[in-house]
């Protein structure tokens, strides 16, 4: 296999709260958004991050960028660590590493113009370059994502939500990244736009050979993109293996939970699918249970789950589970 | 036909190579601005009150410190208003020219408002805004100042200061603008806190702008909302603050005078019967203020229409 | 009789771009006890629909048209004849639970109050009674969890929370707007059985508006297409399904990216959503449908019956557009 673009090893977010009327002196609450996670990502390649509310993915992403503080390692391919660069060492790789954001109109600056904006990183990263052969590339960006490049003097307000996220994504690619970290890209879209975008994503992906990381909540876009699936759940992996087997063949019960929940489109299937339920809330990340994570809340969790943290398996198909298999007779599963 | 009379245009779009003109909030926020009929009101009136001040002494037959001895020690009597002797306000008991000295009062008044509301929207913004976004123990420090600079009792320290250093214009300016920026960095401060984790500001930082340019390219454009507004309703809070300074006789030194002097003076008269000499300058002083109350509720509306 | 009859119901904005029509002639009607989806993109006008009978839109909002509850008109009716129907035989569940809860207020206090005042029970039995409401929709120790404040509850638990008040008064009809849109997918789930367990138990007629054909397919008895604020489709759920009879159903059906289904590429519906400041002549769909004319930017075919209890909206043939 070729050299990965980017492996993460051991990443951890820790924030630290300050409750209201705390003394500066009292010892901080921490908050452990992300804890040991890691994963290679190859060139061209599509890592897919599912995860609830808490799952830590945003704060992951986020930390890949600097732009949470974070410990372990994050190489890229040329043997630098993301993590440990200093602010200014780091400006070399955010032009190689872009990001496309969920909210596509809070996203972009109220205040100016779509030439402006998309322009910014082009600014920051080529500042050698006129003002024509920046504006050229603007346009021929905004081509690229469907847009109309007369448009470059309109403001975002004027465009609606699928277009203003081709207008995210033309900003992002227009300093031709090798890696694009879209955070929840089309889960505040409509539905027939959501499949503009991910189509757009895809193509774009594919013709320019990008490495993407692809966050979202919603199991079906994220199988519709992804080659492999990364899952979350409260700041660690679960499960991370090719889509084709982690959709296909879940091993932890956690996947499988959170699969036979999606609902599906069509009443027949949607009746047949037996819901395997998630008993009880999300625990505080605060205060996370011990050993496994998911163990308040699994079926199968016997005292080991309590003792001992599941490492998650080096194998193609990883599973941190000290039971892992597929979903027992009695309960049901979603059709293949 | 309506949809594909927009479908024929964009096919047209397509291939013109003119580039479409966009609507800014901006234009939109001036649209709204100018359909306030009360807002433009009282740009019209402040604009009139501000031409008349500036260019209203070619009118007037008297200036402002020459005192006409003719009605002098006979105000009450001879020095009412009248086309005829030029005295177009009345005269004022020395017998100086109230018209002449009224648009004199009113250029003051408005400069120590426009200036103070100046330094408090330079400083101000910068401060509050640098302190929000940079956050931590540089907002800490920053914000602990101004809590202890507003915990002075402001007016004292400015009589202080006038009484010190003697009564002066720039002194005037110095005191007011040493404190008009108080508020402004508070109010820009928490404005900068909700902005800082807008997703554009994030883009911003994920891409590599520098701090500072981040805070001037988007933070600072987005607060001109919120600053214009308080801007504009800070400028007849410094003309009430200087009136007040004058009213105490600690204002501007004759010959010179300003709105607050004038209506203190004609207040302490009006029971000779010279009622002219306290209601020119608080008509002037009224109307200044009315206009700019109007204009930023107006500009809020305009600029801020969900929260009305 | 039909328990909700609405009958070529429209809503209109009037706003500083303009006026939007949100709502153009809807009608629709639903027996009691039967479950029906509005389903539609954002700006379709679903919401609305439910506020309109609610009674709850926007100051410049004007509804015209009629809706008949229980053979009463409600439709812009005086607060005195709105108001007992609309506490006790209606009730509304909306997506944010925590807009609706009194956040200073206790859980028991709230769901008391609604008791106390509009059934004229005492407060500690209406306390008693709100227990038993809280364990109806599954909230473990209701007893105990019943004294504590709404942001004390999980996204989930608050979402129960709103169901089992909305349920105090026993209603006839239920109306919840994007119920699980704010909730994680397996929240979700839980949230959509326990919806339908209570549904049957309670026989109430409901009303689920959502963007969410998935949630749909598994909820609903019948389901209404709404785009740009008029209908498309309604149909019963099974055949909608199998064989939806409009443009913009079938593109929305393949639109949607699957788990239970491989597939390259999406087939997504080209172009934007309607602009609703232009009063929409002709059928809104048609600047994004593939088999639409110059007719179909001029008039829409009203909704007609073609085949038993499944209606569309649509100037094609269903062999036109096969």
């Amino acid at each position: 296999m070729s050299q990965p673009l980017l492996s993460v090893e051991d990443l951890r977010v820790t924030f630290e709260l300050h409750r209201a009327g705390d003394l500066p002196w009292t010892r901080p609450r921490l908050l452990r958004a992300v804890s040991g996670v890691s994963f290679e990502l190859f060139p061209g390649e599509t890592l897919g991050i599912v995860g609830e509310s808490g799952s830590g993915k945003s704060t992951l992403a986020r930390a890949l960028v600097q732009m949470v503080p974070a410990t372990g390692r994050a190489v890229w391919q040329d043997g630098a660590d993301l993590i440990a660069l200093s602010r200014r060492a780091m400006l070399r790789y955010r032009a190689d590493i872009q990001m496309v954001f969920q909210d596509p109109l809070a996203s972009l600056d109220p205040r100016m113009t779509v030439g402006q904006i998309i322009a910014e990183p082009l600014r920051t990263h080529f500042r050698d370059l006129s003002e024509t052969e920046r504006k050229s590339r603007v346009k021929a960006m905004m081509d690229r994502v469907g847009l109309l490049p007369n448009q470059i003097n309109r403001y975002p307000h004027e465009f609606s939500g699928g277009q203003a996220q081709r207008i995210g994504i033309a900003r992002a690619l227009v300093v031709q990244p090798k890696l694009l970290i879209c955070d929840e890209p089309v889960s505040a879209l409509d539905v027939s736009i959501q499949a503009q975008v991910i189509n757009l994503l895809s193509e774009l992906q594919r013709d320019l050979g990008l490495a993407m990381i692809f966050i979202a909540h919603d199991l079906s876009v994220v199988k519709h993109i992804s080659d492999r699936v990364m899952v979350l759940y409260l700041g660690r992996t679960m499960e991370l293996a090719e889509s084709r087997a982690l959709y296909g063949d879940p091993q932890h019960p956690y996947t499988q939970a959170l699969l036979s929940a999606v609902p599906i489109p069509d009443p027949a299937a949607e009746r047949a699918k037996v819901v395997i339920p998630l008993e009880g809330d999300l625990p505080s990340p605060m205060n996370p249970p011990s050993g496994c994570v998911f163990r308040t809340r699994c079926a199968r969790a016997e005292d080991v789950c309590a003792e001992r943290r599941p490492e998650l398996t080096r194998a193609a198909h990883g599973v941190a589970c000290h039971f892992p298999g597929p979903v027992a007779a009695s309960a049901g599963r979603v059709p293949a | 036909m309506v949809i594909d009379a927009t479908r024929m245009k964009n096919l047209g779009d397509r291939f013109a190579e003119g580039e479409v003109r966009g609507r800014s909030l901006w234009a939109d926020a001036r649209r709204r601005f100018f359909r306030n009929k009360a807002a433009v009101g009282g740009l019209v009136m402040l604009a009139l009150i501000t031409l008349l001040a500036l260019f209203g002494d070619s009118l007037a037959q008297w200036s402002n410190e020459e005192i006409d001895f003719d009605v002098m020690g006979q105000a009450a009597q001879v020095g009412q208003p009248s086309i005829g002797n030029g005295h177009y306000f009345g005269t004022d008991d020395l017998g100086r020219d109230l018209y002449s000295r009224t648009l004199q009062g009113t250029r003051i008044s408005l400069m120590v408002g426009i200036v103070g509301s100046l330094i408090a929207v330079i400083v101000g913004t910068l401060y509050g805004a640098v302190s929000g976004y940079v956050g931590g123990r540089t907002d800490q420090i920053l914000m602990r100042t101004v809590d202890i600079l507003l915990a002075v009792p402001f007016m004292f320290v400015v009589i202080l200061l006038l009484v010190m250093f003697g009564r002066s214009l720039f002194m005037l300016f110095f005191g007011i603008g040493l404190m008009s920026w108080l508020n402004m960095a508070r109010i820009v401060r928490g404005q900068t806190l909700s902005l800082k984790h807008k997703e554009y500001v994030e883009a911003a930082q994920a891409t590599g702008v520098p701090t500072f340019t981040i805070i001037l390219r988007h933070i600072v454009p987005n607060l001109v909302g919120i600053v214009a507004v308080y801007a504009t309703l800070l400028v007849p809070e410094m003309i009430l603050i200087e009136s007040f300074i004058s009213f105490l006789g600690l204002g501007v030194q004759e010959p010179l005078t300003s709105l607050g002097a004038l209506i203190s003076e004609g207040a302490r008269t009006i029971y000779y019967g010279t009622t002219w000499q306290l209601l020119w300058p608080l008509a002037f002083f009224v109307a200044t203020l009315f206009s700019f109350f109007f204009i930023g509720d107006g500009l809020r509306d305009a600029l801020d229409p969900k929260d009305r | 009789m039909a328990l909700l009859e609405i009958t070529d119901l429209s809503v209109a904005f009037d706003t500083q771009e303009g006026v939007v029509n949100a709502v153009n002639g809807v009608t629709l009607a639903l027996d009691r006890g039967r479950t029906l989806g509005i389903v539609g993109e954002s700006g379709s006008g679903k919401s609305q629909i439910a506020f309109s009978v609610m009674g709850l839109l926007a100051k410049n909002g004007r509804a015209t048209g009629s809706v008949r509850f229980d053979g009463r008109e409600i439709l812009n009716a005086r607060p005195a004849v709105i108001n007992p129907i609309r506490a006790q035989k209606i009730a509304m569940v909306f997506q944010d639970p925590m807009t609706s809860l009194n956040p200073y207020m206790r859980i028991s206090d709230q769901m008391a109050e609604v008791l106390v005042h509009h059934k004229g029970i005492g407060k500690s039995e209406a306390v008693a009674e709100a227990v038993r409401m809280l364990d109806a929709v599954k909230i473990p120790d209701a007893a105990g969890r019943i004294r504590l404040y709404p942001h004390e509850f999980s996204g989930g638990m608050r979402q129960r929370v709103m169901i089992a008040m909305s349920l105090l008064c026993r209603p006839d009809l239920l109306i919840a707007d994007e119920p699980t849109t704010a909730l994680d997918v397996t929240v979700q789930a839980q949230i959509m059985t326990l919806l339908g367990e209570l549904q049957r138990d309670f026989g109430m007629a409901t009303v689920l508006i959502t963007h969410d054909l998935g949630v749909i397919a598994g909820f609903c008895e019948e389901v209404l297409v709404l785009y740009g604020g008029q209908v498309m489709e309604t149909s019963p759920t099974d055949p909608l399904f199998e064989s939806p009879a409009h443009p913009y159903t079938r593109g929305l059906l393949a639109a949607i990216p699957r788990v239970d289904q491989e597939g390259e590429e999406l087939d997504a519906i080209p172009g934007s959503p309607p602009n609703m400041t232009r009063a929409p002549k002709g059928c809104p769909f048609a600047p994004r449908c593939a088999f639409a004319g110059e007719d179909c930017l001029d008039h829409l075919a009203p909704l007609s019956e073609f085949s038993p209890g499944r209606f569309r909206a649509c100037n094609r043939s269903l062999e036109e557009i096969a």
